[in-house]
């Protein structure tokens, strides 16, 4: 098993026919046969993209929207390489044409934007990941978004994550340890997001393939210390799994945002130490050191 | 983006907020016609830079007794005193470093006779996804200070988006900050008018500290402070004229040219990483290991050769560099690429301090195959703990 997506999963592409879109539509398609099956412009409606994949190329249908794109395909998911501006009327176009999982990588969505994005989701039944993500991968299986697929292996390990490449290092460190993933998600590293780690832990707590999680966050917010509450409340009911965590950041200094627009330290709250100290606290194992991620929850699952 | 006080208050002012009369100076010539202007008989004289403590601030310049960042004059002669001793002088606060910062402009403002201080802001909670107001009849103070002493004194009231400050709402406010007669319908105008500024034009904090109660029973915005979301510049030109550069670490400035997130830093192992967590966590292991980071530096997932040379170029030329760490994790970017970049970086700039280059993911064999060839001076590095153990060693050792 796996959470959020898996073989089945249909995707529509919102910015396909751009440079970023149509390469990483590519690399999906060419990763275990994601099943892409349309991309979404509003004056390109009717037309076909061509996209090279392997030695060969794949077609695939461009609707004028999002309602058409999943009544003529079924989709379930869309993923969005929009430009910042029009971003957030991209996730809300698709939360309107009631996609269950909408995935946004464009990163610099201003946050009043995604203000207003937030209250539509509360309204509705999607789930949006991201903005400023790197997506979500299953392994084998199907790749919404831009991680590299080839340092994946099918496995046992849940991981979600505030920064992309630190994600990468994680999926990396557990493929090389023969542990391999469930899925990794990446919920992006934006003040304002669709999807905070709370609801992810509780996935892959339900989740039987997964057998235990990594949790990477960064400065800034609350959402660790949120999340390590999380993990304490459901131990106390019985539901828990081993856990390994890094947090990035501890030389940052105050009131400076380190590249993700979520990541700074203000108003002396939202500091590293107080983050590490919340996980431990909960029973999650933090590596000090990002590239001992894996060898971290190694010790973790031998005992 | 931070803007100085006299450009949030003209800011707040324009959307109909209660702001004193008020006239930024440039030069020492502009104070006495200013004050004149203004007409007193109580005129404040405020330091202008992005940096908050300005009253309790030093000036390196001046001796230790001397009078701070903001100060009151009560004739037109002492007006003139102040703006001699404050303008061009170096302003030294808990916010700016020792380095402190130089004072370019200064704000002259009409006195008030205050009966309470207040403390009142609005910022993007990350809890609720909404904009929140933040209230505390401890104004003038830390506010940090009165977190953590008395957090029962701080109100904090979320906003829906959907409604906007309803009547409701903005009552809240004015429970949270004890306001009645008067002030209170004061109060019951402002608050609606602090979301609508905050709102239109894409705020990330907007901080008012003190908010004044005078001895008439009006309210006034006695200190603000704005903050831009950067991401929303773009639609709003008027706010990107605010910007000061002489504000901003000239490195900085040059990287934002070329889309690069570089922030300076005090240490002395110049990073090049891709990936903002990544960027963070390279300075993080650096530190492990026994030594300060020079810089925080993300090339962003789509770094291309010309912008990794850029980087290397705003890296090399901080003389505090004694060592140089790239760490490339490549997932859209392709490992060569990046190698390639660096190789013409280091034959373009040359290269007088030891470098380490640990690359992995996409054509990780290309790229390291690459600079093994180069016959340039390079350390490679297997991973992330090996390539922080090195450089920490290369820079030690020289």
């Amino acid at each position: 098993m796996s959470i959020l997506i898996n073989k089945d999963t249909k995707v529509l592409v919102q910015g396909l026919t751009g440079k970023t879109g149509t390469f990483h539509t590519e690399q999906a398609l060419a990763y275990h046969g994601t099943q892409m099956v349309g991309g979404i412009h509003p004056k390109k409606g009717g037309s076909t993209w061509t996209g090279n994949v392997g030695d060969g190329t794949a077609d695939l249908p461009v609707f004028a929207s999002v309602a058409e794109g999943k009544e003529k395909t079924g989709a379930d998911a869309s993923v969005i390489y929009v430009p910042p501006a029009g971003a957030a009327a991209a996730i809300l176009e698709a939360i309107e044409a009631e996609i269950e999982l909408i995935v946004c990588i464009t990163e610099g969505v201003p946050v009043m934007d995604m203000v207003k994005v937030k209250r539509a989701l509360e309204k509705s039944n999607s789930r949006l990941i991201g903005p400023n993500c790197p997506g979500v991968l299953t392994p084998n299986e199907c790749k919404i978004g831009i991680m590299p697929g080839n340092i994946f292996s099918k496995g046992s390990v849940g991981i979600v994550s505030r920064s992309g490449t630190l994600t990468y290092e994680a999926v990396f460190q557990t493929t090389n340890a023969g542990l391999g993933q469930t899925t990794a998600v990446g919920i992006g590293g934006d003040p304002v997001k669709g999807t905070e780690f709370i609801d992810m832990l509780e996935m892959f707590l339900a989740d039987d393939a997964t057998e235990s999680i990594i949790m990477i966050g960064e400065i800034g917010g609350s959402a660790e210390e949120e999340a390590a509450q999380f993990i304490m409340d459901e131990a106390k009911k019985g539901r828990s799994k081993p856990m390994a965590g890094f947090i990035a950041g501890l030389t940052a200094p105050p009131g400076r945002t380190m590249g993700h627009a979520g990541a700074v330290i203000s108003g002396g709250k939202g500091g590293a130490e107080d983050k590490i100290a919340a996980m431990e606290e909960a029973g999650i194992k933090v590596s000090r050191s990002p590239a001992k991620i894996g060898e971290t929850l190694l010790e973790v699952l031998k005992g | 983006m931070n803007i100085h006080e006299y450009q949030a208050k003209k800011l707040l002012a324009s959307f109909g907020a209660p702001i004193a009369k008020g006239i930024p100076i440039f030069s020492k010539e502009e104070a006495r016609a200013a004050a004149e202007e203004l007409g007193g008989p109580l005129w404040v004289v405020k330091s202008q830079i992005h940096a908050g403590g300005r009253g309790k601030g030093k000036f390196k310049e001046l001796p230790e007794d001397a009078k701070g960042g903001v100060r009151l004059a009560f004739n037109l002669d002492e007006v003139d005193a102040h703006v001699g001793e404050m303008l061009g002088n170096t302003l030294v606060t808990k916010q700016t470093g020792p380095a402190g910062k130089q004072v370019n402009q200064l704000y002259l403002e009409d006195g008030a006779d205050i009966e309470r201080e207040l403390y009142l802001s609005l910022l993007v909670d990350r809890t609720t996804g909404r904009v929140a107001f933040v209230a505390s009849t401890e104004g003038g103070m830390d506010i940090e200070a009165v977190a953590e002493e008395t957090p029962e004194k701080i109100h904090t009231l979320p906003i829906d988006p959907d409604t906007g400050v309803t009547e409701a709402d903005a009552a809240k406010v004015c429970d949270g900050l004890e306001l009645d007669g008067v002030a209170r319908e004061d109060g019951m105008k402002l608050f609606p008018i602090l979301y609508k500024a905050f709102t239109e034009k894409d705020m990330s904090l907007l901080e008012i500290n003190p908010l004044i109660v005078m001895k008439d029973g009006r309210l006034r915005v006695l200190d603000a402070k704005v903050s831009f979301d950067g991401n929303a510049i773009f639609r709003h030109p008027d706010v990107a004229e605010l910007r000061d550069l002489t504000e901003e670490d000239e490195k900085e400035i040059e990287a934002s040219k070329y889309d690069l997130a570089y922030i300076a830093l005090d240490g002395t192992i110049g990073c090049m990483v891709n990936g903002a967590g990544l960027a963070m966590s390279t300075m993080d292991i650096i530190k492990l290991y026994g030594e300060e980071p020079a810089n925080f530096l993300d090339v962003g997932g789509g770094a291309n050769a010309e912008k990794v040379t850029a980087a290397f170029k705003i890296i090399t030329a901080d003389p505090s560099v004694k060592g140089i760490l790239v760490n490339i994790f490549g997932g859209i970017m392709r490992c060569d690429v990046i190698a390639e970049g660096v190789l013409t970086a280091v034959k373009e700039v040359g290269l007088e301090v030891p470098l380490v280059v640990r690359l992995e993911g996409t054509k990780v064999a290309e790229g390291k195959k690459l600079i093994a060839e180069s016959g340039l001076n390079v350390i490679p590095a297997d991973d992330l703990d090996d390539a922080a153990q090195k450089i920490v060693a290369a820079v030690k050792g020289a």
